[in-house]
């Protein structure tokens, strides 16, 4: 089978599947197609004539699925709930299909209504014969447990791979109960509804084949994924030579494998590290300055600024690396809010770079995940040297609570696979 | 962690002392506390070995397990501590205050609440565990109890939940307490030494706190505050003394056990009224006392659950009390970290460290400032700030100031040290600002993108209407005849 | 390896016990842990003649209790055992054997439990049968070191599980998360060294279950309960450190020739070396102390001595040192917050972050 094949049988069996159980979840790597696999449904289900209501995390989520929904769509009435303060874009506006209300009944009656959780947990009184939850492994229990009267059969989509959901307070009092409220929504769900179909997207059509295997056993090591395009389908090329900097070097690097580790001599530092800093700006500024264009199944463009993401762990590592000068069309985020979005170029600081603790916040797998998993083309990882070092002195001593399912990848474990990779794509400064 | 503590660590080192790292108190200390130190029998989940419990320093009650495997004396130990509780925590329940309501009737709220004082983390965890174990019996049927061993059993599970609730000072550890504010010389796993901790703080005149928690180390001359006992002590002293009881459980033997276990919890219970005094030492931060009227909020409605008669607490929370439970700890923790930083300039200074908030002088004010036109127009006076602080806010954060309740404003411009802020909320309702409402050039300001206004949560479903997601409707729990017969071996 | 028997001295060669694997897995670092372990040395008794005993004494009461509940789920040829395990993975299985490989020499133990698990393995008749106190042996970096797990091997149909005693309470359903997580990392390395023995004797090492029995007594009762804890995560550790960890051979490599931790006992067995002296020797091979050595480690008090007396901000914690940008002394770190050191390059952000600090420290508390 093709990869597309093998996609499409997949879509379908989950299509097959929806009207036969009360739930329905879908496994999605990083740019499996959730969002396609959801407008599709979603399509799917507009066509029985029933209402639908499309729950998703943050409202930048939402406003995604209500534009491709208004776009691949445009025949079919579409409802934007909103929460007091929320400025509708003009990405939005744009659609006449679409109206925006803060609450139900001002929105007419479409077919498909899409809102937070946290909006459709204030909406009560009326229930939907289907819904489909996005970014469902991202959704704590809690919100679900808010929701799940709503509606009668529902599709759950997300990333198992991600950002599991967290809480500021300690939650180890519900350990092991099958409605932890800590825990995701899906774990939660499957608990307690064990026989409920659940599928998984094969083929990642974003992470380019340099990309998908590393990223398949580090993060999905039981479940695995394949790349939707070949190596000769995708390639990054630079109009304007370089000067054997290793910088240059590094961005060739990357051009040529996919990926480059521009490692820092070993050193601990404070968390903003102001060489690793300024290696990751720099990197991005230079990457403009070669003219990049990338090559790829969909045909060939100019890597622009708005193409490119920087990402860190922490929010004042985020505000180091804006202040250093990097232009404002590129984005500078933390892994968090790079969830579920997609570059042609990422350069990433790495977490554990110049540590000297690596704490469980820094070996969640999750974070690391998100940050090699957002790029078409190439990922420099930026970090000090030691790493592996670090690791080993700092064992994996993790809490065990009795009955609750074992989550896989352990992060010292994936942390250790993604350096053993990267170390063969090792470009060190001079001098 | 953060460097300001580290820093404050090193010097702890370097001083051979403590340090502070608050400038207030940040728990309610109260005039009356009850003071529990519980000991548990080595190798056992929750068999009590015997207690020291009062509300008078120098008149601490004993209370021993003398053969602490035998069930009835475990019960009859349950007994005595419930004697002791009790009258307590009555004693907080008749008097009360009529609070009113914008929305809804007045209500009813005790004037004061109890506070329990214990050592430490695993003092607590125990008390949870005692209660766990007591209060699902009952006084009649087959292992009839005294009737005041489950209500015993509800009231310990009910302050170890409460511990878990930031800013909740009805139950405290000692060393938590005391942690909150001193940084010491030594690892945290350390500062659990009750012991040890003091010993920073407060060491013995002539003694630096290094040579003090050294000391403290040393289980002869500092048995362990519990409930752990000294292993040295229960292979010589201890074991011996519960064997001749087992021989011949006399009213000597008796006293041999007693004699003992008071060798090992006198001395905690003098260091746990040395750490009420240090704390009480303390001035008390501004929104303690907000806190403490929630916690007796808190208990003034478990007094009238057990008054109308409700079950113990169930074994573990369903879906939807977990949930609830869940939202009102995140929100008791968003509110506890913002009042403690608007409460204590030191603890805003850790925000400051991180660019979170600044604090500088202000340069230029315009205090009639406007926006808009007509009808439209609004009072939004201008302010700028020189701070030499590494400011990490980007423009359009709102922000508020411990120095001015109700105030709320917006940063328009940062610029080498100079930081524009637009007051939007808190100059009173005129054509001019109210006075004092908006800072004056000259004047020293402190501002903070945290603020304490949250977001409340949607409600839940009622537990029988649980989603099939999450299980369906649970069974309603009703104490069975296993619960209250439940081994306790 | 003579030259470990050398650092060891007469003294017999100390098993790797259940502590010395708890401090392996907490600190695989260590460089000075590592070798004293591969060398046999007796770091109970060595600390306590340095002077620092390690403070982990035993309640008579808890061991009581312990042997009292382990012989209760194994009296009677383990039938207690046997319904747990029965309820526990749903075995419809009436009878099971019952060998205390402990009943030969100890010097045998190790080659009959390999020749029990070989026969088990090959003659696959179907019998249940309890192996209690085996003995198993893992290459440890670059030396085999002989295991004496606690904990009985079960095994049906030629498959293996690992069955772990322990008399903390399950109360409700859980216990403490780090006592089970001190369980299940134990537990792991007996699956791992299950595991290898069954790949040396040519048999699928994945005959062993990486789903290890926990048997606790439930709530507060003395009762039995039982729960499976998944350790893969733990054998997958277990297994990356092992790989990584330096060699003992690597370790000796750079010592003086004569450097022994011997303890020179007399006539009754009573160490008589200078403890001065024998501070010396061990200080040639460099500790990785933490305070989670404080429950740990039996050496930890000397090495957290030592830490003390030069100043490390090891001894304030893993945290802190982080904090400090990995300044290594606390004299040094004081020096950048106070503006009395000069920061040394590389050092630049971090005096800059202490001296901000400082500044805030001294505006609040004055």
């Amino acid at each position: 089978m093709t990869p597309q094949q093998e996609a499409a049988a997949v879509v379908s069996a989950v299509l097959a599947d929806l009207p036969r159980n009360r739930g329905v979840v879908v496994d999605s790597p990083p740019g499996a197609g959730k969002s396609t696999l959801v407008v599709k449904a979603a399509g799917h289900i507009a066509e029985t004539g029933e209402p639908l209501m499309i729950v998703a995390q943050t409202n930048e989520q939402v406003d995604d699925l209500v534009e491709r929904l208004a776009l691949e769509h445009p025949d079919l009435p579409i409802g934007r709930l909103s929460a007091g303060g929320y400025i509708t874009p003009g990405r939005i506006l744009a659609h006449s299909n679409v109206s925006v209300a803060g609450k139900l009944p001002d929105l007419g009656d479409p077919a498909v209504v899409v809102a937070t959780a946290d909006k459709w947990a204030w909406i009560g009184d009326r229930t939907w014969p289907w819904a489909i939850v996005d970014e469902a492994y991202q959704m704590r229990s809690d919100k679900l447990l808010r929701i799940a009267s709503l509606f009668e059969r529902s599709l759950f989509v997300g990333d198992p791979g991600q950002l599991d959901p967290f809480s500021i307070v300690d939650g180890d009092r519900w350990a092991g109960l099958s409605w932890d409220p800590v825990q995701s929504a899906v774990s939660v769900l499957l608990r307690h509804n064990p026989d409920l179909p659940v599928h998984r997207l094969p083929v990642s059509w974003r992470l380019p084949a340099s990309a998908a295997p590393v990223v398949s056993e580090a993060f999905y090591p039981f479940t695995g994924f394949r790349a939707g395009t070949s190596h000769a389908d995708r390639s990054l090329e630079f109009t304007v030579n370089g000067m054997r900097t290793s910088y240059d070097r590094a961005l060739e690097e990357a051009a040529t494998s996919g990926w480059a580790l521009y490692e820092l001599p070993s050193r601990h530092t404070v968390r903003t590290d102001a060489e690793a800093v300024q290696a990751a700006a720099v990197l991005a500024v230079r990457l403009l300055q070669r003219g990049p264009v990338a090559h790829s199944e969909r045909g060939s463009h100019p890597v622009t600024a708005a193409r490119i993401a920087i990402g860190a762990a922490h929010r004042d590592q985020v505000a180091a690396i804006r202040a250093a000068g990097v232009p404002e069309e590129i984005t500078v985020d933390t892994a968090n809010r790079l969830q579920g979005r997609e570059y042609d170029v990422t350069i990433v600081l790495h977490p554990l770079s110049g540590r000297r603790d690596a704490t469980a916040f820094h070996l969640e797998s999750g974070r690391l995940c998100v940050l090699t998993s957002r790029h078409r083309h190439a990922c420099i990882v930026v970090a000090r040297a030691g790493i592996p070092e670090l690791l080993d002195a700092h064992p994996s001593a993790e809490p065990v609570q009795l009955g609750v399912p074992v989550k896989f990848p352990d992060g010292w474990e994936a942390n250790q696979a993604v350096l053993a990779h990267l170390s063969k794509h090792r470009v060190t400064p001079v001098g | 962690m953060s460097a300001l503590t580290a820093l404050a660590q090193l010097r702890a080192v370097r001083d051979g002392s403590a340090q502070r790292i608050t400038t207030v108190r940040h728990c309610h200390i109260a005039p009356r506390p009850l003071v529990f130190i519980p000991l548990k029998l080595a190798g056992e989940a929750a068999a009590p070995l015997g207690a020291m419990v009062g509300t008078d320093p120098h008149y601490p009650r004993l209370l021993v397990v003398p053969q602490p495997r035998n069930r009835d004396l475990r019960f009859a130990f349950a007994a005595d501590l419930a004697e002791v509780f009790l009258p307590y925590i009555e004693g907080f329940e008749k008097t009360t205050e009529t609070v009113e309501r914008k929305t809804g009737d007045p209500y009813e709220r005790c004037l004061d609440a109890p506070q329990i004082l214990v050592p430490n983390r695993s003092a607590v965890s125990f008390t949870g565990m005692l209660g766990r174990s007591t209060r699902f019996r009952r006084a009649d049927g087959p292992y009839p109890v005294h009737p005041s061993v489950p209500l015993l059993g509800r009231w310990l599970t009910y302050f170890a939940d409460r511990s878990q609730q930031p800013g909740s000072s009805l139950l405290l550890a000692a060393t938590e307490a005391l942690g909150l504010h001193w940084a010491t010389g030594q690892s945290g796993l350390e500062d659990a030494n009750l012991a040890a901790l003091l010993g920073w703080i407060a060491p013995p005149a002539g003694m630096s706190g290094r040579r003090a928690a050294e000391e403290a180390e040393d289980p002869l001359l500092w048995p362990p505050a519990g409930p752990a006992t000294d292993p040295g002590f229960d292979n010589e002293v201890l074991g011996p003394a519960v064997r001749a009881y087992e021989e011949a459980p006399t009213e000597r033997a008796v006293e041999r056990v007693t004699q003992a276990l008071r060798t090992q919890l006198e001395p905690t219970w003098k260091l746990m009224w040395r750490a009420v005094e240090e704390l009480r030492a303390l001035p008390e931060g501004a929104r303690v006392k907000d806190r403490w009227e929630i916690d007796r909020g808190s208990f003034t409605r478990f007094v009238e659950r057990i008054t109308e008669g409700g079950p113990p607490q169930a074994r573990r929370d369903g879906a939807v009390g977990a949930a609830a439970r869940l939202a009102g700890l995140e929100r008791a923790r968003a509110s506890y970290d913002v009042q403690r930083a608007h409460d204590d300039p030191l603890v805003m200074a850790e925000y400051r460290l991180t660019g979170e908030a600044f604090a500088g002088t202000v340069t230029a004010a315009d205090p009639e400032h406007t926006e808009g036109e007509g009808r439209s127009r609004k009072l939004r006076p201008l302010i700028t700030v020189e701070t030499d602080d590494p400011v990490r806010l980007a423009l359009g954060t709102t922000v508020g100031s411990p120095d001015r309740r109700g105030h709320a404003a917006e940063i328009v411009e940062i610029a080498d040290g100079e930081i524009t802020l637009k007051i939007t909320k808190g100059m009173g309702r005129g054509k001019t600002p109210a006075p004092g409402a908006v800072p004056e050039p000259g004047e020293r300001v402190t501002y903070t993108s945290l603020t304490d206004d949250f977001q409340s949560s949607a409600s839940l479903p009622d537990p029988e209407q649980t989603p099939w997601t999450h299980g369906g409707p649970p069974e309603e729990y009703v104490p069975s005849d296993d619960d209250a017969q439940e081994e306790w071996s | 390896m003579n030259r470990l028997d050398e650092l060891r001295g007469p003294m017999p060669s100390h098993p790797h016990d259940a502590r010395a694997i708890a401090a392996l897995a907490a600190n695989p670092g260590c460089a000075r842990r590592g070798l004293m372990d591969a060398a046999g040395v007796d770091k109970d008794r060595t600390a306590r003649h340095l002077g620092f005993p390690a403070p982990f004494g035993q309640s008579q009461f808890a061991i009581t209790r312990g042997n009292v509940f382990e012989a209760l789920v194994k009296e009677n040829g383990c039938a207690e055992l046997l319904r747990l395990l029965r309820e526990l993975l749903d075995l419809p299985i009436a009878q099971v054997g019952y060998q205390d490989v402990e009943s030969v020499g100890s010097h045998l133990r190790h080659s009959h439990t390999r020749a029990l698990i070989d026969r088990a393995a090959r003659e696959d008749d179907g019998a249940a049968v309890f192996y209690d106190h085996p003995l198993f042996s893992l290459e440890i970096a670059g030396h085999t070191s002989y295991l004496e797990p606690d904990v009985v091997a079960f095994q049906i149909g030629g498959r293996f599980r690992i069955v772990e005693i322990k008399s903390f309470g399950l109360v409700d359903g859980q216990a403490e998360p780090e006592k089970v997580a001190a369980a299940a990392r134990q537990a792991a390395v007996y699956v791992l060294a299950l595991r290898t023995l069954m790949a040396d004797l040519g048999h699928d090492p994945e005959r062993v279950s990486h789903d290890v029995v926990l048997v606790c007594p439930e709530n507060f009762a003395n009762r039995p309960t039982a729960a499976l804890v998944d350790v893969r995560k733990q054998l997958a550790v277990l297994k990356r450190q092992l790989a990584r960890m330096t060699r003992v051979d690597r370790l000796l490599e750079g010592l003086p020739p004569d450097l022994t931790f011997d303890l020179v006992p007399d006539q009754d067995g009573v160490p008589t070396r200078p403890a001065d002296e024998l501070a010396g020797a061990l200080r040639q091979v460099p500790a990785r102390y933490a305070p989670d050595c404080l429950s740990t480690c039996d050496m930890c008090m000397f090495c957290r001595d030592e830490a003390r007396r030069s100043g490390s901000t090891d001894l304030l914690g893993r945290q802190i040192r982080d904090q400090l940008g990995g300044v290594s002394r606390m004299t040094e770190a004081l020096g950048l917050a106070e503006g009395t050191l000069q920061p040394a390059e590389g050092q630049e952000e971090i005096a800059r972050l202490l001296r901000l600090a400082d500044r805030l420290r001294e505006e609040a508390l004055n």
